[in-house]
């Protein structure tokens, strides 16, 4: 059974049939509320930064550099970063690379499943400003305007070793408490939800995927 | 080499024949006989195998020019088959019934760039674009840049060098980037 929420605070989901809207939920998302005892939630932080599990999804070219990173060379598993195949087992997101309207459906789609707390890397300079794509009829420009992004590394190609470094950056900002990217999402929920619907046309899914 | 072209001389309308460089010629045909001429290459001549079919735009001349590029595996040789179609009326023989694969680069033509195939498998779906709202994206006549601008915005703080001028700079920087 669904449970159906007062209509002041639960989504339209006004892209699904009659059928379609018996089946997702419409609530919103909620924010991340830190234990309130500061020692616990540090500890917890520490606990995240340490298990940083990367959903395996390549999303542009820069998702090659992420197979060095796994492998022997560079062997991100030194820093508990791992590859997990769903998103509902992962923590971080990583961009790799130029996003196109048809992929950012996929991102959109992918970020809402994953559980909180969670964070995103944005990989190489398109998706700051679009990079050598930033005429292009199908790449967005600024990627922080449809998903909120906790850390940039810039370059094209990014070699492993910064991705390395993003990472202990990553780390150091989650122990720090200060990667709020997830709860800033849900703040500005309806600004985000506006922009992005305002490049995918063909909105056919739940306004937000739980 | 010269026997086949020679051959398809014989029988079909066959034009502007450009041989690239070894292994690799173009010819120009009529778009009624294209499919005929590409079914008697693939059954007679031994060109089994179809690369790709792309499309380029001739706007100045109001033509788009498809390419079937086959490949004969026995003479190692590639030949490419030129078709004007044009640009307003745009509609192409499928040749799907060919090669199965045919009908993936047909349904990129039509959104990309709005050739019609009757007959050919879903080639209304969306294919690349999903829920694309303008002409199609590859005609010249496109404007990408406003586009993108329109629709993705610019990062402020973001500037691009022209990188011949850049370089000028960058080399004589006390005459102002004059070369001479």
């Amino acid at each position: 059974m669904i449970k159906t929420l007062g209509t002041e605070d639960t989504l339209e989901n006004a892209g699904l049939t009659d059928e379609e809207q018996q089946l997702f939920s419409n609530a919103r998302p909620r924010a991340y509320e830190p234990y309130p005892i500061k020692a616990v939630e540090d500890f917890a932080n520490w606990a995240r930064a340490n298990s940083l599990w990367i959903l395996a999804f390549g999303t542009g070219c820069g998702a090659i550099e992420l197979r060095p990173l796994m492998t022997a060379r560079f062997d991100a598993n030194r820093f508990g970063v791992a590859g997990r195949p769903t998103p509902r087992q992962s923590s971080v997101f990583i961009i790799g690379g130029y996003a196109s309207v048809k992929t950012l459906k996929r991102i959109i789609r992918s970020y809402e499943q994953m559980q909180g707390p969670k964070f995103v890397i944005a990989l190489g300079i398109c998706p700051i400003n679009g990079g050598m794509y930033f005429d292009s009829y199908n790449t967005v420009n600024r990627f922080d305007q449809y998903i909120p992004v906790d850390l940039y590394i810039t370059g094209c190609m990014p070699r492993p070793e910064v991705l390395v470094a993003g990472i202990m950056e990553l780390q150091n900002k989650i122990k720090a408490g200060r990667c709020d990217g997830a709860n800033r999402y849900v703040e500005n929920f309806d600004w985000y939800k506006a922009n992005q619907k305002k490049v995918i046309k063909n909105w056919d899914m739940p306004d937000y995927n739980w | 080499m010269n026997e086949l072209l020679e051959r398809l001389q014989r029988h079909f309308d066959v034009n502007n024949i450009n041989v690239l460089k070894p292994g690799m010629t173009t010819l120009k045909i009529g778009k009624d006989s294209a499919e005929i001429l590409i079914r008697e290459l693939r059954d007679r001549e031994g060109y089994t195998h179809l690369n790709f079919i792309t499309c380029i735009d001739y706007i100045e001349d109001g033509i788009f020019t498809l390419v079937y590029m086959l490949h004969n595996y026995d003479s190692k040789h590639t030949l490419g088959v030129h078709v004007d179609i044009d640009r307003e009326g745009e509609e192409m023989t499928s040749i799907h019934t060919l090669w199965a694969q045919a009908w993936t680069y047909q349904r990129e033509l039509r959104e990309m760039y709005g050739i019609n195939f009757p007959g050919s498998p879903r080639l209304d779906e969306d294919f690349c674009l999903e829920g694309w709202d303008q002409i199609p994206p590859m005609r010249r006549e496109f404007d990408t840049r406003a586009f993108s601008e329109e629709r993705f915005g610019h990062r402020e703080g973001r500037h691009s060098e022209v990188p011949r001028v850049h370089m000028k700079m960058e080399l004589y920087p006390k005459r102002g980037g004059d070369e001479e």
